[in-house]
């Protein structure tokens, strides 16, 4: 399963119960706000250094840029995916949900 | 109305009842999929979990109390209701303080449970 | 699904990227429902200052151009004031109310859940 986050994870919760709930093999996708839990050196990214060893764990690049994230180092074991990449995802994993 | 394919539902609703209509719109897009005959699992997690909360008395501030429905879910055929029991846990809920009995079942088992589900809705 | 409204969330903006790179390559969008605040999306009053892009506007194009199905939950738009009273009455018969934009209808919650029987991915933004 893809589980969709896009909540930043200094505002909501979302991203811990995604992270707390979500089984081992599924991927997770973090979009708009909620890409600022992919960068390097926040006080999450140990959260999501572990998390990626258990699942994929990826960042849209697009809502990256529109923060000025373009460059940013992301935690170690997360990676970078386009829109296209956005949809490839939805279409290999079975189900898609969303942390809403 | 019916649809010959069917798929498997699990309705997440993980917000508090009655700060906005979220999970009250969620109801109403659950009772739609039961009116299609899918089969439903409903899980309450998060903030959801207050929405089990018995004694509501949501008239006090002029909102609908749509939670007294929750019981009579299994007359539409909807008896998987589950609720998480880290989110039970972290918000010092007892499941003597629910409105209902639910299935309580922890993070691990839910996240089992949104695999074996087609189309999973959190509201 | 859009489920919040352009004004509080990026969901409509994130969906049409999406419906955008999936029409790209060759996959169908069956049907684009709104609910919740995403309702506000198909309003035809909405009017946001000229030089920010109206995301409403955007799906009417994209469905002319490409035929989509865009549905506005019926109920949700008519507790927030998104459906005109003449709207209302007439529910899923007007392919157009006056208050909605090109393109959207109005229908109610069993088109979300039709859509996701049929559809091989639903996908909530």
């Amino acid at each position: 399963m893809l589980h969709l986050v896009n909540r930043s994870p200094f505002e909501e919760r979302t991203i811990d119960a995604c992270l707390r709930v979500a089984a081992p093999g599924s991927a997770v996708l973090l979009y708009e706000d909620g890409v600022y839990a992919g960068v390097r050196g926040t006080g999450v990214a140990g959260r999501l250094e572990a998390a990626a060893r258990e699942m994929r764990v990826c960042v849209l690049e697009e809502d990256l840029a529109a923060r000025g994230l373009q460059d940013a180092a992301l935690v170690p074991g997360v990676h970078r995916v386009d829109y296209d990449g956005f949809v490839e995802l939805a279409i290999e994993y079975d189900s898609v949900t969303t942390w809403r | 109305m019916a649809t010959p394919a069917r798929k498997r539902f699990l309705w997440m609703s993980r917000r508090a009842p009655h700060g906005s209509v979220q999970a009250q719109e969620g109801l109403d897009a659950l009772l739609m999929a039961v009116a299609f005959e899918q089969p439903v699992s409903v899980v309450f997690l998060d903030d959801g979990v207050y929405q089990l909360k018995r004694d509501q008395d949501p008239a006090r501030i002029g909102r609908k109390n749509f939670c007294a429905g929750f019981p009579s879910l299994g007359i539409y055929d909807v008896h998987d209701i589950y609720a998480e029991r880290e989110s039970l846990a972290l918000r010092g809920l007892r499941e003597e303080d629910l409105l209902m009995p639910v299935r309580v079942v922890d993070s691990a088992a839910l996240g089992a449970l949104m695999e074996a589900h087609d189309v999973v809705m959190s509201f | 699904m859009v489920s919040e409204g352009p004004a509080q969330r990026q969901s409509a903006e994130s969906a049409y990227h999406f419906a955008q790179a999936a029409l790209a390559k060759g996959h169908e969008v069956i049907r684009v429902f709104f609910y919740h605040d995403g309702v506000h999306v198909g309003a035809r009053a909405s009017t946001p200052p000229q030089d920010e892009r109206n995301i409403g506007a955007q799906w009417s194009a994209l469905a002319a151009e490409q035929g989509l199905d865009l549905v506005v939950c019926v109920a949700a738009a008519a507790r927030r004031g998104v459906l005109d009273e003449e709207a209302g009455r007439r529910l899923d018969q007007a392919p157009a109310p006056g208050s909605l934009l090109p393109g959207f209808r109005a229908a109610g919650l069993g088109q979300l859940i039709e859509s996701g029987i049929d559809a091989d991915r639903l996908i909530v933004f």
